[in-house]
Formats: structure tokens, C-alpha cells, sequence
């Protein structure tokens, strides 16, 4: 079958690889119908997560249907319309029962190898280095589920494709920033990076009561995307220092909650913290341009509260600790525990309340994926989800 | 010994002010004085050094015991310690292990499930050994920590979730290279 591979840093290319095969009882064997860009990506492409090897099929955002089941897959059937969970939970460790999905004991198979490179193990994940399982991804004609019992969620009738697709990650995502970050009615929320992620915790942040969400970003076409879809406010932080406007806007205070979308590359910053970080990673010095981290430890209110939705991967350097602190802040972050929340955003996105379908802004056959990666890596023609279709 | 070259030191700093003393009248005396600090300065460095080395080496030997070469390996199993309450209750990759290791199994606080552990009766003997066995497979801890996770697994699940094969596009041999390098690479 046909496959977007990752082949070296920034190299991709479209192969001929095996097709997948049940290898345990509980798996399935799903037709991808819809597989979209994400941001995380970026930091595969890029180079920075470690334990990438040449062939590795990209993707781990998707739907499909259910073509073929393993013997002890009890609850889904061939024929089925669903979402997978980008991450692999077993659905019966403790940390699956207590609702922490993405630290599954049980579904990461290369969990020494994580062990060596992170220093821990945590739950497998489609297509994010062999050190989060090895599994393949979703940028395929077809993809192997395991624990499929658990993983996959069937799609209302009344829930397009394009809108089921981001119930995969990005809305469950931005959901669980907003849910564990504590959000409560009549908060003030700030949201660092307009991405799918960003612009989903706005949202959820806005379901759960906030009185204000602002969306922080520098790109115009994703500012005015969260105003256009969600009435958000947005600072543009590379027109207007974002410490000051928050401050003055929040009446002195700074937001309750402030939940970081932006990750280990963010870009901008009015005081050299960019070319420092940079420098350092270049480098070798350090693994992460924490940027956005500090913003938000700095701009939260006392006593407020943190949440990093952004993918680390290792050390940072300049952390505010002293600020995090002496202000009294909840800081919290974590890979999306998705199966806590898919169930719920696919009601809220049958009865109206949920729109993801316009962070597709492009969509391209599986041929045209490096091209696609290409736009959305350099955010060409306001791109900010490319959605591929492998049957196309 | 090292409060013996600190008094040899002190005793020549001692004279050396004496006879710097003695000779306190012309030019002479001024750079035998300059000369005496230097050594003086010297000295106390050579001191300053001594005593923060025996400070390292003391602190290191009262901070930290030797570790333990034979530790419990463990795992917390979701489920009641009744499931595990003797030897027969255990799946085949703990049964498997046979005589070769001691197990012990209690309950975990609060609703964590059980805690199953398990210890090698005998460790290879020589730290060369342990050298060469770098490849996991070969490892007789990470065998038996192997072991307990399939344990927990088919406990927890009913299997043992394979990784994709081969592992990448191109075959295992890229995957070989790539954990031999992780391996001797460290953690990030």
C-alpha cells in the first residue's frame, strides 16, 4: 500500500510499504478515509524527537472505517465508521481506568527503549518514534489498531467526516487543556498559539464557561480565523508586547488560566529569548524553545493556573521557577488522555455545539502529502490543517 | 596525612615570617616580603584545595550507600492481590522464569492493585560480565523485567501487544542500528 514515510529530517516521501496485519487478538485493521497534518509533526520533520528511523510511516490524526477484527474485539464491527484516539490506551491498566490514557501501561511495546531515551515510559502513540511504540501511522491507505475495543469511537450520522477527524486529537487536545487547566465560569483564559490545538481549547475553554478567551498567535490568518469561528479576542505578539496587553486588558490581574499550545519550536519573542533558545538547540544544549511557557508563567494571574498542551521532549533552560513559585501557580501539562473526551466532543459536535471542519484548510490526495507538509511546515497560503484522503 | 601537610605548611609560612622579619631593613627585605606572600598565597590555596578535596571524598562516602546489587524488580498489577496469591496464580512469562528467581507480591496502597516483584537468585558474577550481556535480551534483569510487564499485561488485558513489523519501511536492520546507538546514546 501507499505510505508517507519520514526518510530523514526534513524528508518525506510517498512508498510502497507492507500492508498491515492483525498481530493481536484485539486489533483491527482500519481504512483510512481522512488523515490530517499536526503540529507535533513538525517537531519529527524537524529533528527533534530522537528514535525516528528512515521508513517510519507519518500520521497519527484520523478516521476510517473498520474493514477487518481480530478474534477478541468484542465491541466494534467490520463496516464501522470511526475516529482513533491518537493515542494507544489498553483501556484496563490503572492509568486507563483513572482516565489517564496517554500513560497506558500496557501499549507501548518499545517501553525500554522510551525508558532509556525519556528516562520513563508512557502510553504508545500512531507514528511518533520508536521510543512511543514503533507503531506505524495513519498517512497510509491502511492502519492497524490495537486495543480497537478501546481506540475507536463510531461517528454519529449526524458528524461529517472533516469535523470526526479532529475529534482524534486536536479537539480533545484543546478539551483536556481547558478541563484539567481547571477552567471555570467566568475565567479569564489565554491561549498561546492559534494551531487545530489552540484554536480547540479556545473553544472547549468557552464551552466550559469562560468569560473571556483570548488567542495569542502572529499569524493573521489564524487570529482571524479564532474570531471569525469562536468570537475569541487575539493578540498578534509580534505587533504589541503580550505581558503588557494582558495586563492591562485583565485589570491588572493577568488570565486565570493560561494553556500553551505552541510546543518545543516556538518562534518570536520581543527580548533575544528566540535567538537564545535557538542557539542553544542548534547546538545541542538544550531540547526545547520554551518561549510560550515562560510568557504564560509570567502573564498568569496569582494563584492561577498553567497547563502546557505543547510536545516537550527534554530539558529547558531560563525556566521561571521562582515565579511559578512565589505566585502560587497550579502548572500541570500532558499528552491527551483522548478516550476521556472523544465521546463527549462527537455529541457536542452532532448537536451543533463543536465545529472543527474549517481547521482543514487544504485538502490532498496522499501523493500530494509532501507538498501538503511543505505548505503547512511553512504556513503558506494561510494553511493551518491539511487533510489528506489515501482512497482518493 | 592531609593534616600533616597542612601543619608542614603552616610551620613554613611561620618562618618564613621570621626571617622576613630578621631582615626588615633595605630592598632586600621588601621583595623577600613580596616573595612571602606569594608563597603565603600559594599555600593557602594549596590548603583551600586539600581540604575541599577531603570535603568530596568524605561527603561522598557518607551520602551514598552502595547500592544494592541484587534489587526487587517491581510492577503494580490492576488487579486484587487474590488473583496473585500463590506461584500457580501466575501467568506463563513469571512461570517460565521457574527457581531462577524469588517473587513477592502485596497488596498496593489505596485502589493501586498489587504489587508483584520479583529478584535473581544469582547475578552473573563478575561486573565483566555484566558488560558484555549490553544487549537487553541478553541481560538477565531486564529479562526478568520483561517477564514481569508480559505478567501485568495478560493479567490486565488478556495479551501482550506486539509492535508493528518490520518496523519501519525499510526492514528491521535500520531498527537494530537505531536501538544500538540508543543504547550506548543515553537518555536525552
Amino acid at each position: 500500500m501507499k505510505a508517507l514515510c519520514w526518510e530523514g529530517v526534513n524528508k518525506l516521501a510517498v512508498e510502497r510499504v507492507p500492508d498491515p496485519q492483525i498481530l493481536n487478538d484485539q486489533d483491527a485493521i482500519l481504512k483510512v478515509t481522512l488523515t490530517t497534518t499536526c503540529g507535533s509533526d513538525l517537531h519529527l520533520i524537524n529533528g527533534f524527537i530522537p528514535t525516528m528511523q528512515a521508513g517510519d510511516v507519518m500520521g497519527h490524526e484520523f478516521m476510517g472505517e473498520i474493514v477487518d477484527v481480530g478474534p477478541g474485539v468484542r465491541r466494534r464491527k467490520v463496516g464501522e465508521r470511526v475516529v482513533v484516539c491518537s493515542f494507544i490506551g489498553c483501556g484496563r491498566c490503572w492509568y486507563c481506568t483513572h482516565d489517564l490514557w496517554s500513560l497506558c501501561d500496557n501499549s507501548n511495546p518499545n517501553w525500554a527503549l522510551a525508558r532509556d531515551t525519556l528516562g520513563f515510559e508512557i502510553g504508545g502513540v500512531y507514528a511518533y518514534s520508536h521510543a512511543l511504540g514503533g507503531f506505524r501511522g495513519s498517512h497510509s491507505e491502511y492502519v492497524r489498531i490495537p486495543f480497537a475495543d478501546y481506540g475507536t469511537f463510531p461517528v454519529p450520522d449526524a458528524v461529517g467526516d472533516m469535523d470526526a477527524l479532529y475529534a482524534s486529537d486536536a479537539a480533545p487536545t484543546g478539551w483536556m487543556g481547558a478541563h484539567l487547566g481547571g477552567v471555570k465560569p467566568g475565567d479569564v483564559v489565554a491561549v498561546w498559539g492559534a494551531g487545530g490545538v489552540g484554536q480547540m481549547a479556545a473553544r472547549a475553554a468557552q464551552l466550559l464557561g469562560a468569560e473571556r478567551v483570548i488567542v495569542i498567535d502572529r499569524l493573521p490568518d489564524r487570529l482571524a480565523m479564532a474570531e471569525r469561528y469562536m468570537g475569541t479576542e487575539t493578540i498578534d505578539y509580534s505587533r504589541v508586547d503580550v505581558l503588557d496587553e494582558l495586563h492591562e486588558c485583565t485589570g491588572g490581574r493577568g488570565p486565570d488560566v493560561c494553556i500553551e499550545a505552541v510546543g518545543m519550536e516556538a518562534t518570536g519573542a520581543p527580548d533575544g529569548q528566540y535567538a537564545y533558545d535557538r542557539v542553544k538547540q542548534q547546538l545541542h544544549m538544550q531540547q526545547e524553545r520554551p518561549i510560550a511557557v515562560r510568557e504564560a508563567i509570567y502573564a498568569c494571574r496569582k494563584g492561577g493556573s498553567v497547563f502546557v498542551l505543547g510536545v516537550f521532549g527534554g530539558l529547558v533552560d531560563k525556566f521561571p521557577l521562582g515565579v511559578l513559585m512565589n505566585k502560587g501557580l497550579t502548572f500541570a501539562g500532558a499528552q491527551q488522555h483522548g478516550h476521556r473526551y472523544i465521546p463527549m466532543l462527537l455529541k457536542r459536535m452532532a448537536n451543533g455545539e463543536l465545529s472543527t471542519r474549517q481547521l482543514a484548510t487544504h485538502e490532498m490526495t496522499l501523493d500530494e502529502a509532501p507538498r501538503g507538509y511543505d505548505m503547512f511546515k511553512h504556513k503558506k497560503d494561510a494553511c493551518v490543517r491539511v487533510a489528506f484522503r489515501p482512497h482518493a | 596525612m592531609m593534616t600533616s601537610v597542612l601543619r608542614t605548611a603552616c610551620r613554613r609560612i611561620g618562618r618564613g615570617a621570621m626571617s622576613a622579619g630578621a631582615a626588615s631593613r633595605g630592598g632586600i627585605a621588601a621583595v623577600q616580603a613580596t616573595n612571602m606572600k606569594r608563597v603565603a598565597g600559594g599555600l593557602g590555596l594549596l590548603a583551600a584545595g586539600l581540604g575541599a578535596g577531603r570535603w568530596i571524598v568524605s561527603r561522598a562516602q557518607t551520602m551514598r550507600e552502595p547500592a544494592p546489587k541484587n534489587r526487587w524488580i517491581m510492577v503494580t498489577i490492576n488487579c486484587s492481590p487474590q488473583r496473585l496469591s500463590s506461584r500457580a496464580d501466575m501467568p506463563e512469562p513469571i512461570t517460565r522464569l521457574g527457581d531462577a528467581v524469588d517473587l513477592k507480591i502485596s497488596p498496593a496502597p489505596g485502589d493501586r492493585g498489587t504489587e508483584l516483584g520479583a529478584r535473581l537468585r544469582e547475578l552473573p558474577r563478575t561486573k565483566i560480565a555484566g558488560m558484555v550481556a549490553r544487549r537487553p535480551e541478553e541481560d538477565p534483569r531486564r529479562m526478568v523485567e520483561e517477564a514481569l510487564r508480559q505478567a501485568k499485561s495478560l493479567i490486565e488485558t488478556g495479551e501482550v501487544l506486539r509492535p508493528d513489523w518490520p518496523p519501519s519501511a525499510h526492514g528491521a536492520q535500520g531498527a537494530k542500528l537505531l536501538e544500538f546507538a540508543d543504547r550506548r546514546g543515553g537518555r536525552l
